[in-house]
Formats: C-alpha cells, sequence, structure tokens
C-alpha cells in the first residue's frame, strides 16, 4: 500500500534531536487530548473514536482520478477535526499514523512523533480553528473555509514536514520547499474539493454532528486563535522559505536551531542559492495571500454547486 | 392501521421462577418515534421463545430494554430482581445480548480478547476468566479458534462466537437479534443445532419463520410496539389471517 | 480485493516468533535509534548492522533476504534527500549549471546522503521483520505492557479490527461507483476533476456516517457485555529468562556497534 501523500517521513532522515523534539511536543498534546476526550465524550470515546481512525485509514483508500494519470488522494486530518472536535481527530490521527508506521511501514517509528505532529496536531489546529471561527455563519462560508482549511492543512504540513528535513541536513532548504510546496498545493486542492463534498454529504443526512452548537462544545475560542496564528504562519513562511531560503537559514542560526540538528559546524557558501524571480518580502507574502484569497474563492464556488446539486 | 388482539398473552409454560419479566414498558426515541407501547411479556426457565414481527415492530428496541441500553418506562425484572441504575451491571451479567451484526459484537481483535471481555469487565479475577472463555468457546465448538483473528472468521464462525462472548458471563437468559441472517445454509444447520442444544432460556428475535417453525416451542408476534400474540409455535404459525395481518408470511 | 491484503504477520515457528512481543518491539526501537545515532559516514558500524539484521533474518526462518525484498517501499522519499548531495558544507566534487540553477555536490553532501540512505534502509528493514514476526494483537499487548496509556492502545485495537470491516465496504463503495459511472465505447468521460471530487467526497461522507452509527452499535455491544467506561485487560505475556537474556545480547549488541561506529 503506498502513501497516499509524501508526507509520512521515514526513520533514517530526522536526527535523533529533531524526532525527540517533536515526540516530546506530540506527547505532551496527545497526553492533554486523552484528558479532555475522556471529559466530553466519556465511555463513548473509545468505540466513536476507535472506529473513525478506521474510517480515515478506509477513506485515505479512496481516490479520484485528476489528470494523466496522476490521482487526487485524501489525508483527513482536517475533515476528523471538524466533525469530531480537535482533541478527538489528534487521538484519531495518532492511531492512524501509528498503525501506517508498525503494521506497513509507512513513516518511521523515531520519526513517528513528527508525524503525528504534522499529519494530526496541526492539521487539527488549522482544519477545526478555522471552521470553528465561522461555525455560526452560513452554510456557503462554512463550507468555503472547511475546504480552505483542508487545503492549508496539507500544505501546512508539507511546509513543516521540509522544515524537519532541513533542519536535519536531509535536505537543502533551496530545493525541498518548492518541491514539497509545489506538490502539495496541488494535492490540496483535492483534499480541498473532497473536504467540502464530504461535509456537505454529512450536513445533509446528520445535520446535528455540524451545528453550531456541537462544534463550539468541541473546542474553547482558543482554538480560533490557534488556528488563525498557524495559518497566518504558514501562509506568511511558504512563500518566504521558497524565495528567501538564506533568510531563513540565517534566522534558524541566529536563533541556534541549526545546531540542534546539524552535528557539523556550519558555515554558509555565499555562491550557492537559486535565483527564483527577483521577489521582496513583501511582494511574496502578497502572492501568499493571493494563494489563499484564489483557494477561499473555488472552495466558495464548489459550496455553490454543491449546494444546487444537493437540491 | 387498526391493531387486533386475538388472545391474552399467555405463559405456555407454568414454571417456577420467571427469568424475565416485562410489565407495561413504553419507550418512544428522541425524535419522536413511539417504539414500544405497553409490552407486557414473561419467559419461565427452560423457555425457548421466537419473537417475530415486521420491521420497525419494536423488537430490537425491546431487547435493547433488557439488560438496560435503553431506558423506558415500565418495569423489567430479570431473576426476580428489578431493573435499576444501581443494579445494571448485575442485569447485564444476567442478560446476554447478541445482536444481529457479528462485526458489530466482535470488536476486538482476536477471538480470546472478544470472549474475556464480559468476564473481564465484570471483575472477574484473571483464572476464572480464562476459565470462562475456555467454556464458552468449548459450548459453542469453536475451542480451536482461541487465537483467530477475528477478522479470519466467516459469517456463520462470527455468529457462534459472538454468541460465546455473552455466554462466558454465564447469563441466565439469552437474546439474539437475528441470528440466522446473512448465513449460508451449512452454517445455518449448525447454529440451530447450536441453539437446540444450549441449555438456557432463549428470546430470539428473527424473520425466519422455517427456524422458527423447528427451534421454538412458543412464539410472540409484535407490532407497532405491542404484543399483540404469544402463544405455541404451532397454533400462531397455523394462524394464517394473524400472520398476515402483520406481515408475516407462513413458511 | 480480500482485506487480507493488510495483514503483514509471517506465520511459522521461530525463536523470533516465540519471543515476548514487548522485547521485539523494545529491540526494534533500539535498533533504529542506534542506525539514527551513528555518525554520518560510520560506514563500518553500517555494516555490521546489517550483519545483524541478516542475522534477526535467519533466526526468523523467513530467508536471510526477507526483509531485504520487501524494504524497497522507504525509497521514493529517498528522493526528498537527494539535495542533500549539494550541502554548502564541505569541499565542492563538481559545478553543474542547469539553466538558473547552479548545483554543487559536495563530498560531506555525498557521505550524508548515503548515510541517510543506509539508516532508512536498515531502519525500515527493522520495523518489516517487528511485524513479519509478531502478530498484531501481541504487538497491541506490547505497547499496553510499555505504559502506552491505554485509551490509544484501544483505539488502535479498533482501528486494527475495523479497518478490514471498512476497507471492505470501501472496496464495494468504489465498485458501486464504478458500474455507475460507465462511458460508451470510444468516447471519453465527460465529467469534470470537480465531479469526480464530488463524486468522492460524498463517498467519504457516506463511509463516515455508516462508520459512526457503527460506533453507536459497538457501544451498545459493549455496554451489553458491562463495559463502564474502565477498560480491562489481561496481562496476556510473561517475560521468560530467554526473552531477557535475548534482550541483554541485543542492547550489548547495539552499544557495541555505537561503540565501532565512534572508533
Amino acid at each position: 500500500m503506498n502513501s497516499p501523500l509524501p508526507l509520512h517521513i521515514p526513520d533514517g532522515f530526522l536526527t535523533v534531536i529533531i524526532s525527540g523534539v517533536f515526540w516530546a511536543v506530540t506527547i505532551v498534546m496527545v497526553g492533554i487530548a486523552i484528558s479532555k476526550t475522556n471529559k466530553s465524550l466519556g465511555e463513548k470515546q473509545v468505540p466513536l473514536m476507535g472506529v473513525m481512525a478506521a474510517f480515515i485509514f478506509a477513506a485515505q483508500m479512496l481516490n479520484f482520478p485528476v489528470a494523466g494519470g496522476t490521482s487526487g488522494h485524501f489525508l483527513g486530518g482536517a475533515l476528523a477535526a471538524i466533525v469530531l472536535g480537535p482533541w478527538a481527530a489528534m487521538l484519531v490521527m495518532t492511531a492512524v499514523i501509528g498503525v501506517q508506521a508498525l503494521l506497513f511501514q509507512d513513516g518511521g517509528l523515531l520519526a513517528m512523533g513528527a508525524n503525528i505532529f504534522n499529519m494530526g496536531i496541526l492539521t487539527a489546529a488549522i482544519g477545526f480553528g478555522l471552521y470553528r471561527g465561522v461555525s455560526g455563519r452560513t452554510r456557503k462560508i462554512r463550507l468555503a473555509v472547511a475546504g480552505c482549511a483542508a487545503w492549508l492543512a496539507v500544505v501546512a504540513s508539507a511546509l513543516i514536514t521540509s522544515l524537519q528535513l532541513w533542519l536535519s541536513g536531509a535536505s537543502q532548504l533551496q530545493i525541498v520547499v518548492p518541491a514539497m510546496l509545489g506538490v502539495h498545493i496541488l494535492i490540496g486542492l483535492g483534499e480541498a474539493l473532497i473536504t467540502v463534498a464530504a461535509l456537505t454529504f454529512i450536513e445533509r443526512t446528520r445535520p446535528d454532528l455540524l451545528n453550531q452548537e456541537s462544534v463550539t462544545e468541541k473546542g474553547g475560542r482558543g482554538w480560533i486563535v490557534a488556528g488563525v496564528i498557524v495559518s497566518i504562519g504558514a501562509v506568511l513562511l511558504s512563500p518566504f522559505a521558497s524565495t528567501h531560503p538564506d533568510g531563513l537559514e540565517r534566522v534558524a542560526e541566529d536563533m541556534g536551531f541549526l545546531h540542534l540538528g546539524q552535528s557539523a559546524p556550519y558555515r554558509l557558501l555565499p555562491d550557492y542559492t537559486i535565483p527564483f524571480l527577483g521577489a521582496t518580502p513583501l511582494s511574496t507574502i502578497v502572492a501568499g495571500v493571493v494563494g489563499a484569497l484564489v483557494v477561499l474563492g473555488l472552495a466558495f464556488v464548489l459550496g455553490q454547486s454543491l449546494r444546487k446539486a444537493g437540491r | 392501521m387498526p391493531v387486533v388482539h386475538p388472545r391474552e398473552p399467555i405463559p405456555i409454560l407454568d414454571c417456577e421462577g420467571d427469568v424475565l419479566q416485562v410489565r407495561g414498558l413504553h419507550f418512544s426515541y428522541p425524535d419522536g418515534h413511539a417504539a414500544l407501547r405497553g409490552v407486557s411479556l414473561k419467559l419461565c426457565e427452560g423457555d425457548k421463545a421466537a419473537l417475530v414481527g415486521p420491521n420497525g415492530a419494536g423488537k430490537s428496541t425491546l431487547m435493547l430494554h433488557l439488560n438496560g441500553i435503553l431506558e423506558g418506562r415500565g418495569e423489567i425484572e430479570v431473576g426476580g430482581m428489578r431493573l435499576t441504575r444501581g443494579n445494571l451491571p448485575a442485569i447485564r451479567s444476567l442478560v446476554g445480548l447478541v445482536f444481529q451484526n457479528p462485526d458489530d459484537q466482535l470488536f476486538s481483535p482476536t477471538v480470546f480478547e472478544d470472549v474475556a471481555f464480559g468476564p473481564l469487565h465484570m471483575g472477574l479475577p484473571e483464572d476464572e476468566v480464562r476459565g470462562r472463555v475456555d467454556e464458552a468457546l468449548e459450548s459453542v465448538q469453536m475451542s480451536a479458534y482461541k487465537e483467530r483473528l477475528s477478522h479470519h472468521l466467516s459469517m456463520g464462525e462470527k455468529k457462534r462466537i459472538a454468541i460465546a462472548t455473552v455466554l462466558s458471563m454465564r447469563p441466565s437468559l439469552l437474546v439474539l437479534d437475528e441470528p440466522s441472517a446473512g448465513l449460508d445454509p451449512r452454517a445455518r444447520r449448525t447454529l440451530i443445532h447450536l441453539l437446540r442444544d444450549l441449555p438456557i432460556t432463549m428470546l430470539v428475535s428473527t424473520h425466519d419463520l422455517t427456524l422458527v417453525r423447528e427451534l421454538f416451542p412458543r412464539t410472540i408476534v409484535m407490532d407497532e410496539g405491542r404484543i399483540v400474540a404469544d402463544g405455541l409455535t404451532m397454533e400462531i404459525l397455523d394462524d394464517v389471517q394473524l400472520l398476515e395481518a402483520h406481515g408475516l408470511e407462513k413458511p | 480485493m480480500h482485506a487480507d491484503v493488510f495483514d503483514r504477520y509471517h506465520e511459522s515457528e521461530s525463536r523470533l516468533h516465540r519471543l515476548d512481543p514487548r522485547v521485539k518491539v523494545a529491540v526494534t526501537v533500539l535498533f533504529i535509534l542506534s542506525n539514527a545515532l551513528l555518525p554520518d559516514g560510520a560506514w563500518s558500524a553500517f555494516g555490521l548492522t546489517w550483519l545483524l539484521l541478516v542475522w534477526a533474518n535467519h533466526l526468523s526462518r523467513l530467508g536471510v533476504d526477507f526483509s531485504f525484498r520487501r524494504s524497497f517501499l522507504a525509497l521514493p522519499f529517498a528522493l526528498a534527500a537527494t539535495s542533500a548531495v549539494f550541502s554548502p558544507l564541505g569541499n565542492p566534487l563538481a559545478e553543474w549549471r542547469l539553466g538558473p540553477l547552479t548545483l554543487i555536490p559536495t563530498d560531506y553532501g555525498l557521505v550524508k546522503f548515503f548515510s541517510i540512505l543506509v539508516r532508512s534502509w536498515l531502519s525500515v528493514q527493522a520495523a518489516i521483520l517487528l511485524v513479519a514476526v509478531t502478530r498484531f494483537p501481541d504487538m497491541i499487548h506490547a505497547f499496553e505492557h510499555l505504559r502506552v496509556p491505554k485509551i490509544l492502545t484501544t483505539i488502535i485495537a479498533f482501528l486494527y479490527r475495523y479497518l478490514f470491516v471498512l476497507a471492505d465496504e470501501v472496496v464495494r463503495l468504489l465498485r458501486a461507483r464504478e458500474s455507475r459511472s460507465a462511458a460508451a465505447p470510444g468516447v471519453r468521460s465527460a465529467r469534470s476533476v470537480l465531479w469526480r471530487a464530488k463524486v468522492t467526497g460524498n463517498l467519504a461522507g457516506q463511509l463516515f456516517l455508516r462508520s459512526y452509527e457503527r460506533s453507536d452499535r459497538i457501544h451498545n455491544a459493549m455496554l451489553a457485555r458491562g463495559y463502564d467506561g474502565n477498560l480491562r485487560t489481561l496481562n496476556l505475556h510473561v517475560m521468560k529468562p530467554g526473552d531477557w537474556s535475548f534482550f541483554s545480547m541485543c542492547v550489548i549488541l547495539i552499544l557495541l556497534l555505537q561503540l565501532i561506529g565512534r572508533l
């Protein structure tokens, strides 16, 4: 079985320190998630999250032909966070990623902390945070934001994956960021379309699962803040990292991040750059925002057409 | 549609010590649909009764009440003990409820873990749990399957293991929902032999009237949330008028 | 397709199969950690690590090349590491110009790249061998023994159990979709990507609702058997002296590898 997205980092790519840092963050978040879901779902949490984990796993098998023999795939982190709430989604994604690593060697064991963070925690924050922010709005807006969040979740996962590889010395920033982002900006569109269509279907059949009351119950206002901050971070960082890798490297070096990952002393070779389009930081940030708006527009149009089809 | 009450509910066997008594049970789902409208029923030690009726008659809803998963208005007594919130654990170990789809009933990765789930959650010590698992698998003739993975089992095997998962709790009443659904003829035959030989009081909901005729001396007919007939299987299955009035067909 | 394609366990009678699952899990994790800790370019230590792996394959009686034959699944990801060749560290080996790009492979970068490749290749083989000699339910027990929270191990157990049930359901849904999206021979299906995405999304929604309802029924089945929110499990595995000695031997061997790698 092939990984739907090239986001499952195998063992051997991340340094022990990077793996350890992300394991630590993941363990803390999963610990909180366990106590939160225990409170909100009680005895029902086991069967619900267990079957939902199997659902995400099975849904990742769904694919749809896009063009030229490639297919769109589904990651499901944002959808899980929207319908189950962020904490339950984290546990569900942890189980999915754990089984993928253990049973199918899709993603490593040492790298699992990072993989859970990238595909389970980050996607929950973006998916739920943005959706929670518009939970009281009209259907169209909610679906548009959900699609946007799903796209952004995939892109943000790809971005953080690239950064982890770079900090581990396994990839050059100048190459890995544009490559990973380029692929996932497209894959993310598939994710957005499927998420919106799935939500449309669920809302038509079980509106009670997605009404404002049940969404606000699943996570507090803090999630809106978290979701918006992570999203803005991803939107600002992506174009910056792909066009100004030197800048990012300098920032990372100044903050001491690079020495975390690399065993050898680091020195910059000034003649090693990829001359991208002569972009200034401002123009790349504008580009990021424009990109996000385009996706928002697309998701909006889709939401509308689905609504018509649903009638 | 008016509901015909052709006869008063009559217990078939005159028995000592009722296993189950239900009196005036009413239940409505949150959406307002009234699923049970005054169900009264008595089962005696050794009774093997079939519960028949069209879909939506309330059979499954009634079964979910018998060990307190749903809570309606009315009284339920199991083995002389009145069902309340306080004695739910005790009641649940007395009433073994087997759901229609064995994929819902068997939720553990291995057969052993599934059969052990009941006794383990009754709080029994480890050795006792292991003994109960062996005993339950023995009684459904599946001892060799203890270490098997549930997803490797056939439908018929899953149904038998599903029965073992409640037998391990040593219930005094076995409640089965559609045990023969989805079975091929051979697996169905094996199941019939198994149910016939199990020395335990049984209430079995089914659409399979051939099975009813072969296996159960007593038949209870439900429709629209009420018991409309309760008596000897022979007589009820011969009453074509009654059967047709409730969407059933003479086998 | 039958859901059995998900089974990775290979039935056999061997020392490794009989070993306590937590020893197997712990040794695998230590082995992978050791690979990560070995410095770049520690070729002799990597070579000995590989010998250790061959020996483990031999012990499993599945064939000395068992894990090797299945180890190529991590290769596509190696693409991500190719850029490490052009590390700014070390001495330039060449200079390639590709349009606007100037790529300079370095000796440091080359060593880095191959070290990553070897680490990942060795690690993935250990994981492959682990699932081949350990039944997955036993692996879940191992995690229980190793203090992974019960709620997580139980979710994983449910995932494993219902993975097969839902995968069958997906196959049925996909088949139904295919039989309905027929096109006349020679005529290209005029459906747009948007339409295809919508159909797939509907499938996902349908699958979600079925799963959601199933979890309700399972919850009932659990309640009916006395479940009250407290998960109880049986202590299914007991460490035998042989398990301890095997574990200690592996730890010593891994420490030796680390020593050799740092000489």
